[in-house]
């Protein structure tokens, strides 16, 4: 292989988990260069993560959110010029067996993002029947406006093309970013698919999506992919 | 002259004075302090000038004239909130390039310093 691989981890306090994370895709390939965006942890993610050797670690000042830290993370790549990126969670809910089949998906050169689905075949953690209510709720409002469906959009598990990662660094969610990431990379014309992964339920720690944040979740992933989908593609 | 009218020209007085000091001791930067003395102007325009007042209240249909004044007060609040949510959605986007940068660059160093 000739293309330069870059796995990044968006992490905040995730000191139970991170270093398990970071040594199982250091099993699958030791190609790989794994980035760790540590979020303004308050416990020593930092620390762990530095101490598997050539992990690449870099420190947010201030506690950004994830759109922010996985921004962060793509515009380390784009600045390196890496030609496939994978985002993953480092709590341990992505099973890392998957990273080389996002990345054999992107070796064509052909899709720009691809999305791990835990829907596609059915199996592993499948997530509650409330959630998958508002997930199809999304999947519809997504329907329509990129005409395509996507099982599963608030997958975090997805590999991107350089060409992708370069419009996310002008612009990226700040929060809750997977659903709106779609309709940016199809207003901007990227070619997204989806591939069958399964998920496991998160080692530790709780989904930050519960309760009255679940509403503001759909509420806000609505809104912005409703403005989203009437603004210029080039903005 | 009415009780409501007096009140109303000493708030905008104040209003104005206020801004007015704060920007001369750099509280307010001279850019975010011209949407205020612009409200507080037109406010004790309206308040001074009582005929002028009520010229636009019989235009707009309000019977009784000083609640256009609230009517006003009310307009003005409105867009200066949105002023400063267009600010802080600025500042919040600078702060995150800020910070992503302070992130990138704190990489290079390390880098440099272990070569």
């Amino acid at each position: 292989m000739d293309k330069k691989i870059l796995v990044i981890i968006p992490a905040y306090n995730e000191s139970f988990s991170i270093v398990n994370v970071i040594k199982s895709i250091k099993s699958i390939s030791t190609y790989i260069d794994i980035l760790v965006i540590n979020d303004c942890s308050i416990d020593n993610t930092e620390e762990l993560a530095r101490s598997v050797e050539s992990t690449i670690v870099l420190n947010l000042p201030i506690n950004m959110g994830i759109g922010g830290a996985i921004q962060t993370g793509f515009k380390y790549a784009a600045n390196k010029n890496y030609d496939i990126i994978v985002r993953m969670d480092g709590d341990g809910q992505h099973d890392p067996k998957y990273v080389l089949d996002l990345i054999k998906t992107m070796l064509n050169g052909k899709n720009d993002i691809v999305i791990g689905s835990r829907f596609i075949n059915k199996k592993g953690f499948q997530s509650s029947f409330v959630r998958r209510f508002g997930k199809t709720i999304l999947q519809f409002f997504i329907y329509l406006i990129t005409k395509q469906v996507i099982s599963d959009s608030t997958s975090g598990f997805r590999a991107y093309s350089a060409r992708a990662v370069k419009i996310f660094c002008k612009k990226y969610p700040d929060d809750y970013p997977e659903p709106e990431e779609v309709i940016i990379a199809k207003k901007n014309r990227l070619k997204v698919i989806e591939i069958p992964v399964e998920m496991r339920s998160r080692d530790y720690g709780k989904s930050s999506i519960k309760g009255l944040n679940s509403i503001y979740y759909m509420i806000k992933v609505i809104i912005a992919s409703l403005i989203e989908s009437i603004r210029s593609s080039n903005g | 002259m009415d009780k409501i009218q007096l009140i109303m020209i000493c708030f905008s007085f104040v209003l104005l004075l206020f801004i007015i000091i704060l920007t001369r001791f750099n509280r307010i930067k001279v850019q975010y302090s011209l949407i205020w003395l612009f409200s507080g102007s037109i406010l004790l325009l309206f308040s001074v000038f009582r005929s002028l007042l009520d010229t636009m209240a019989q235009f707009v249909g309000i019977k009784y004239a000083p609640s256009l004044i609230l009517l006003i007060v009310v307009f003005i609040g409105f867009i200066l909130g949105i002023h400063l949510s267009i600010i802080i959605s600025k500042l919040t986007e600078e702060n995150r390039t800020l910070a992503q940068e302070i992130a990138l660059f704190a990489n290079r160093i390390e880098k440099l310093e272990k070569e």
